[in-house]
């Protein structure tokens, strides 16, 4: 167990591409924290230059207050699992997780007793003298989980290790991954593209985009509370709506309609000296349809698009006619999520209704939206003008 | 070929019925290979078997009117001659010496190549010269190089020395330039399995405590086993075979002849065909033998092979 701690710790390459620029963590001692971003943020090279696997150019890392800059790996007491497993695939996989406690001497009683233990707690005893090659992947991920364990490290690194799974056996697993944590309380650095898994598995998760660091804070408050806009768009699914807005005499004017600021919004926008172009975003469960709400203040008619009936709730999607709001970070949102090119007319609103709802795919539908729960961010740099963290 | 051809067959087999279908693609299947199974047959099938019979027979071109057949007496003769199991004990031992050597050195090599960031086609380009240079002027570049007095290398040791008339360091000048030849071979194939070795196995090697050569020995070496093995039945049967540096460096004088040069003295320079084809038949039967051992240990160790027996 320990406390891991980065002190601006740079990765330039000797092509003098920057891969990680100053980044800052301390993650305390037992945490589980999450680094999330897209492919090419930088996440996984910050996880290597934790595991030794890469050098750090500049900047500190402490374990448990010692810098450990220029210790290689196998002098960290660091456990690490890999996306591809990395199983030894000549060696059963009693020999794969007792491969560590061997390396480090460890007599053979102990050995076998902890691997024992580690199978047991994984559900792999009966597996234990099988060949990787013969195990399916939720086995082989299991296996390499119980490679990281015996050795009760000060820490484990898992990089992206539930994304070769599928979809099924990733949800199990994550909730099997949190409750092993949880149960050995040892400090877990997760590196992740999925934000699914950042929000449900980590005590803390850092937001990565192109090497820096763009906001860390519990899953909860990166969603209620986002830095800017490109944590808004990442956290959350279906992510937030994006609108351009003008800010005017105390009002929004957006394609949904004008409409008054709440007063808690108007003190955050003045203190946050706002321009007047501005994007709105507002999460999907903000919107109502219009029927079910009393006190409509803040409506819009639109027609359905598309309507997706989850049983316990309402999928709406609905086109907004007019302009779609731009920014560097909304591009980098949508290549990252691969609907760069799907380009419609006009932006496309995604809203979660009751169930209770009457809306009707193909038919009008008078919409409410929670005046209070909008957020507005500065299309120059993407902060977020009514952030109150 | 025959996957392109599948389909129209399995269509007409509908239209048919199955087993014209396939009588139809079986015999096309036949009609593909045929050409090629006859060059083999003409090439190698033919001059195998005609030296077995050659082998059975006393026939001595000098004494052409003794031709006769006589069954096993030719191999009872090589079995039970000494300069035979000479010439065999001196070609096991280079055999075994040089093999061992271009393993070491090839992996070596193939490490530096692998590992190579800059420059990496030219640094393998030049390793592999010595490969590319025709066996017999290498060999004479050698002997030059060991003459007494006039060679380069040939008072390395002492003064006035001749190394090629003296046994022992004859065969190790043969070893040399056998190793000198083969290790970028070695080295090719070694790298071919060391490209096998994904590199997040050696990470978390690393992260598991191994030390670099912990790493190399416990992971990379079982890891890139098959290409290893490979490599090794493959330089093992050539160097079983070894002839040109021996004929061109000692030419098999101070008992360094391998069993290749007995058979060649026997069967060209002797001109007796019942004793050569005997030898070349036995030189068939230990080459044979080493290839059926490797794969035998092959079968052991491939990946799924051994599990297929744990399970």
């Amino acid at each position: 167990m320990a406390e891991i701690v980065l002190d601006k710790v740079t990765k330039r390459y000797p092509d003098g591409a920057l891969a990680v620029s100053d980044v800052d963590i301390e993650i305390a001692d037992g945490e589980f924290l999450i680094l999330v971003g897209p492919s090419g943020c930088g996440k996984s090279t910050t996880l290597n230059m934790i595991a030794g696997l890469e050098d750090i150019t500049d900047g500190e890392l402490r374990i448990d207050g010692q810098r450990v800059n220029e210790r290689a790996p196998k002098d960290r007491d660091i456990a690490m699992v890999f996306q591809s497993y990395a199983l030894y695939p000549h060696m059963s996989v009693r020999e794969n997780m007792a491969f560590p406690l061997r390396l480090a001497k460890v007599d053979n009683q102990t050995v076998n007793q902890k691997v024992d233990e580690a199978a047991r707690i994984l559900d792999l005893t009966q597996h234990l003298d099988r060949k990787p090659a013969n195990l399916s992947g939720g086995q082989r991920q299991r296996v390499a989980m119980g490679r990281a364990i015996v050795r009760d490290p000060k820490a484990f690194l898992m990089d992206e290790p539930l994304s070769n799974l599928d979809a099924k056996l990733r949800v199990q697993m994550r909730t099997s991954v949190s409750k092993l944590q949880k149960r050995l309380g040892t400090t877990t650095v997760y590196v992740t593209h999925d934000q699914t898994e950042a929000m449900t598995l980590g005590d803390r998760v850092v937001v990565m985009r192109g090497g820096h660091v763009q906001q860390i804070g519990s899953p909860q408050f990166l969603y209620e509370q986002p830095a800017n806009l490109f944590v808004a768009g990442f956290i959350g699914s279906p992510s937030m709506n994006f609108l351009p807005a003008t800010l005017e005499n105390g009002g929004l004017s957006t394609p949904l309609g004008a409409f008054p600021l709440t007063d808690r919004i108007r003190l955050l926008v003045e203190g946050a000296n706002a321009p007047r172009e501005v994007i709105m975003g507002l999460r999907p469960e903000h919107f109502e349809d219009a029927a079910l709400v009393d006190g409509q203040s803040t409506t819009f008619e639109a027609t359905v698009d598309v309507l997706e009936s989850m049983g316990s709730d309402k999928f709406a999607y609905f086109t907004v006619e007019g302009e779609t709001a731009t920014s560097a970070e909304l591009e980098e949102l949508a290549a990252d999520a691969g609907s760069a090119d799907l380009t419609d007319s006009g932006a496309q609103i995604v809203t979660r209704l009751s169930a209770a709802s009457a809306a009707k795919q193909g038919t009008p539908l008078d919409v409410w939206f929670d005046a209070d729960k909008v957020q507005l961010f500065d299309p120059a740099d993407g902060r977020n003008l009514t952030y109150s963290g | 070929m025959t996957r392109t051809l599948d389909r129209p067959v399995a269509r007409r087999a509908e239209r048919k019925g199955l087993s014209e279908g396939k009588k139809a693609e079986r015999k096309l299947g036949w009609m593909l290979c045929a050409p090629a199974a006859l060059v083999m047959l003409a090439v190698t099938g033919y001059p195998i078997v005609y030296s077995v019979w050659l082998s059975l027979q006393r026939y001595d071109l000098r004494f052409p009117d003794q031709r006769q057949f006589i069954g096993i007496d030719n191999y009872v003769t090589v079995l039970t001659n000494s300069y035979w199991w000479m010439a065999f004990g001196v070609t096991t031992l280079i055999t075994v010496i040089s093999v061992a050597i271009e393993l070491v050195l090839g992996m070596a090599l193939a490490i530096v190549m692998h590992r190579t960031l800059v420059m990496r086609g030219l640094v393998r380009t030049v390793a592999l010269i010595p490969y590319g240079i025709v066996t017999v002027v290498a060999a004479f570049s050698w002997r030059y190089a060991w003459t007494q007095d006039t060679g380069y290398l040939a008072d390395l040791f002492a003064p006035g020395a001749a190394l090629l008339t003296e046994r022992v360091p004859a065969l190790g000048i043969i070893i040399l330039a056998e190793v000198w030849k083969t290790v970028p071979f070695m080295a090719l194939l070694l790298m071919a399995g060391l490209a096998l070795v994904p590199d997040d196995l050696l990470k978390a090697a690393s992260m598991d405590g191994a030390s670099a050569w912990q790493r190399f020995v416990k992971v990379t070496v079982p890891v890139m086993k098959p290409a290893i093995l490979v490599a090794l039945l493959f330089r093992t049967l050539d160097a079983f075979r070894v002839f040109d540096n021996i004929f061109v460096l000692t030419n098999g004088a101070q008992q360094t002849g391998s069993v290749s040069m007995q058979t060649y003295n026997n069967l060209i320079k002797g001109l007796n065909l019942g004793i050569g084809s005997t030898m070349s038949v036995l030189i068939f039967l230990a080459v044979a033998l080493i290839a059926f051992l490797f794969i035998k240990v092959f079968g052991t160790a491939a990946p799924g092979g051994a599990d297929e027996r744990k399970r």
